[in-house]
């Protein structure tokens, strides 16, 4: 089988071209990068515009008068500005600068969880949760006499809606589901589960890290009351990562972490926060970091994100395609609605061996248990294969996958 | 696939196909668990001592080609072995395949093990290989747990 032609007007060549790292070869052959939920990879505009920070604005923000100081500091908060506009959140007050999701999680479960939930209380995740979206929770509930209660899915890896419903009652305090799956790639129907929670007067946090890279989010139309991702997923530096929260939450929370930056007046007596959102940014943060995230933005407005989207929807319709007619190969998570991931199984081939065969032919895939043990639970496999796609990958990338998961099964046949 | 060759050689494939001693041992004096918890590899290593000899030696459990013909290979090389001649043979392999000791030149008692010398060309299988001679190891020691990490 060739490639398909593509079906979509998006220049996927042009794109490539504005990123270096792809022009690599491994092991003698061109890189294959099909790891970008692990981590995205950064484009020229990012490299560029991290490289100014570090030689001609570095120095620490929000405290010098000077000329340095002042650069790095509206360039700082252009990035929050560009971060509002990019999900559309109603205030750039309500971004939080944070390391990533797993900060953005612990923030809240800290914070929000630790004044607003109690003993008794009923916490709701989903069985296909990373464990950055479970644990915090499981240590909050610990802590708190509080309960961790599930919403289980289906057989394809699509969450039971029925049983989410029946799940929420009067002792729920808050609802945390991922919006698409780090292992399954299943997009969660979260607008639908907030409206659901919000009946019952029940705040929702959104782990948004495998949606924000793959199609437009809009927190306004979610709805949502938290919303947290991470910059080095979204084509952006590791150290950048963004949570949403409405200010009538983030407001009412207590800081999750203390020290410089984050007041407003300080005695041995008695301290007064500053307003959100340094309130929850003690410490100097990760300045090159969160200007690469705002240029990540800025990319992603440049080269229209939507038609990026759709090229790539198609890009992973064609993958599983192609896979899935690969006798031996078991596609796991086959849920209706998908974005970027696939992750597979071979008949009788540990996935570790499939990730170092592959990885001989250049391609970069993800073996193990993505972090979402539950999941493998769930499919009864100690770990899978996953490939997971960004718009700069190709259906001559695909063809290569492909060609290379046949090897895999000669090599144990 | 020629740059495989030396990480799935014949012989490896064919033991991950059928490993030996792949069971458990109802009279084990000695049992030890080894987890990979990056991978998930788990496997159980029984050992039946008599004396000072490794009178029976065996395992069950999950894991990837290279650390399931490893075990395989393992339990083959031991069986009949003294408890120091063992360890010797672990010393040596963890030596190998952590790029120390040369199998080609270096003395040594490896034998047909030195194919898995291959596994120094991919540092992230190293703990695959030899995960059954940690837990042989921990068995051998009285320690019920290994973990690599
Ligand atoms: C769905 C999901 N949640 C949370 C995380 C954790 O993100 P990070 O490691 O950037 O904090 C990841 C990434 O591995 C993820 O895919």
């Amino acid at each position: 089988m060739t490639a398909v032609k593509k079906m979509s007007s998006f220049d996927v060549n042009k794109v490539r071209a504005d990123f270096p790292v792809l022009a690599q070869t491994v092991n003698g052959k061109p890189l294959v990068y099909l790891d970008n939920a692990a981590s995205s990879q950064v484009s020229n505009l990012v490299i560029e515009r991290g490289a100014k920070y570090l030689a001609e604005e570095h120095s620490n923000i929000h405290r010098g008068v000077h000329y340095l100081s002042q650069h790095a500091t509206s360039a700082y908060e252009a990035a929050r500005e560009k971060v509002k506009r990019f999900i559309n959140a109603p205030s750039a007050k309500e971004c939080i600068f944070v390391r990533g999701t797993t900060e953005g999680v612990n923030l809240v479960a800290y914070s929000y969880g630790r004044k607003f939930i109690g003993e008794g209380d009923e916490i709701i995740l989903s069985q296909m949760e990373h464990h950055a979206n479970i644990i915090p929770w499981q240590v909050l509930a610990e802590e708190k006499g509080a309960k961790i209660r599930v919403i289980p899915m289906n057989e394809r890896g699509e969450l039971i809606i029925d049983e989410y419903e029946n799940l929420l009652n009067e002792r729920t305090k808050i609802v945390a589901v991922s919006h698409v799956s780090n292992s399954l790639g299943t997009i969660n129907p979260v607008k639908e589960m907030i409206a659901t929670a919000h009946k019952f007067g029940v705040p929702v946090f959104v782990d948004g890290a495998q949606a924000v890279p793959h199609f437009p989010v809009d927190v306004q139309d979610l709805d949502a009351d938290f919303y947290t991702f991470s910059g080095h997923k979204m084509f952006a530096p590791t150290g950048s990562g963004v949570l949403f929260g409405k200010k009538e939450f983030l407001n009412k929370m207590p800081p999750y972490q203390t020290g410089g930056g984050m007041i407003r007046t300080v005695s041995f007596e008695k301290t007064t926060y500053a307003p959100i959102p340094e309130k929850f940014e003690a410490g100097t943060p990760a300045i090159a970091a969160g200007i690469g995230l705002g240029a990540a933005v800025d990319y992603l407005n440049s080269i229209d994100f939507e038609a990026a989207a759709k090229y790539e929807h198609e890009l992973v319709e064609y993958a599983t395609e192609r896979l899935s007619a690969i006798e031996g190969v078991k596609i796991i998570g086959t849920a209706r609605e998908k974005a970027s991931v696939l992750s597979f199984t071979i008949e009788n081939v540990h996935p570790h061996d499939i990730g170092t065969i592959l990885d001989q032919q250049g391609i970069a895939v993800r073996a193990g248990h993505h972090c979402a043990q539950p999941v493998m639970q769930f499919f009864d496999v100690p770990a899978t294969a996953r490939a997971s796609f960004a718009f700069y990958n190709t259906h001559e990338e695909v063809d290569k996958l492909a060609d290379a998961v046949q090897k895999v099964i000669e090599v144990f046949a | 696939m020629s740059e495989l060759n030396d990480l799935y050689q014949e012989v490896i494939l064919e033991h991950n196909k059928n490993p030996r001693n792949f069971r458990e041992i109802e009279t084990a004096t000695r049992t030890a668990d080894g987890n990979n918890p990056l991978c998930g590899d788990a496997l159980r290593v029984y050992v039946e001592m008599d004396g000072e000899t490794v009178k029976d030696v065996a395992f069950k459990g999950s894991g990837c080609a290279i650390s399931k013909a490893s075990a395989s290979m393992m339990t083959q090389t031991v069986k009949g072995k003294t408890r120091a001649e063992a360890e010797t043979i672990f010393d040596e392999f963890h030596k190998m395949v952590t790029g120390e000791l040369d199998a080609e030149t270096d003395e040594n008692s490896l034998g047909k093990l030195k194919i898995f010398a291959g596994v120094l060309e991919f540092p992230a299988r190293v703990k695959c290989a030899s995960l059954s001679w940690h837990t042989l190891h921990a068995a051998l020691n009285e320690e019920a747990e290994v973990s690599t990490e």
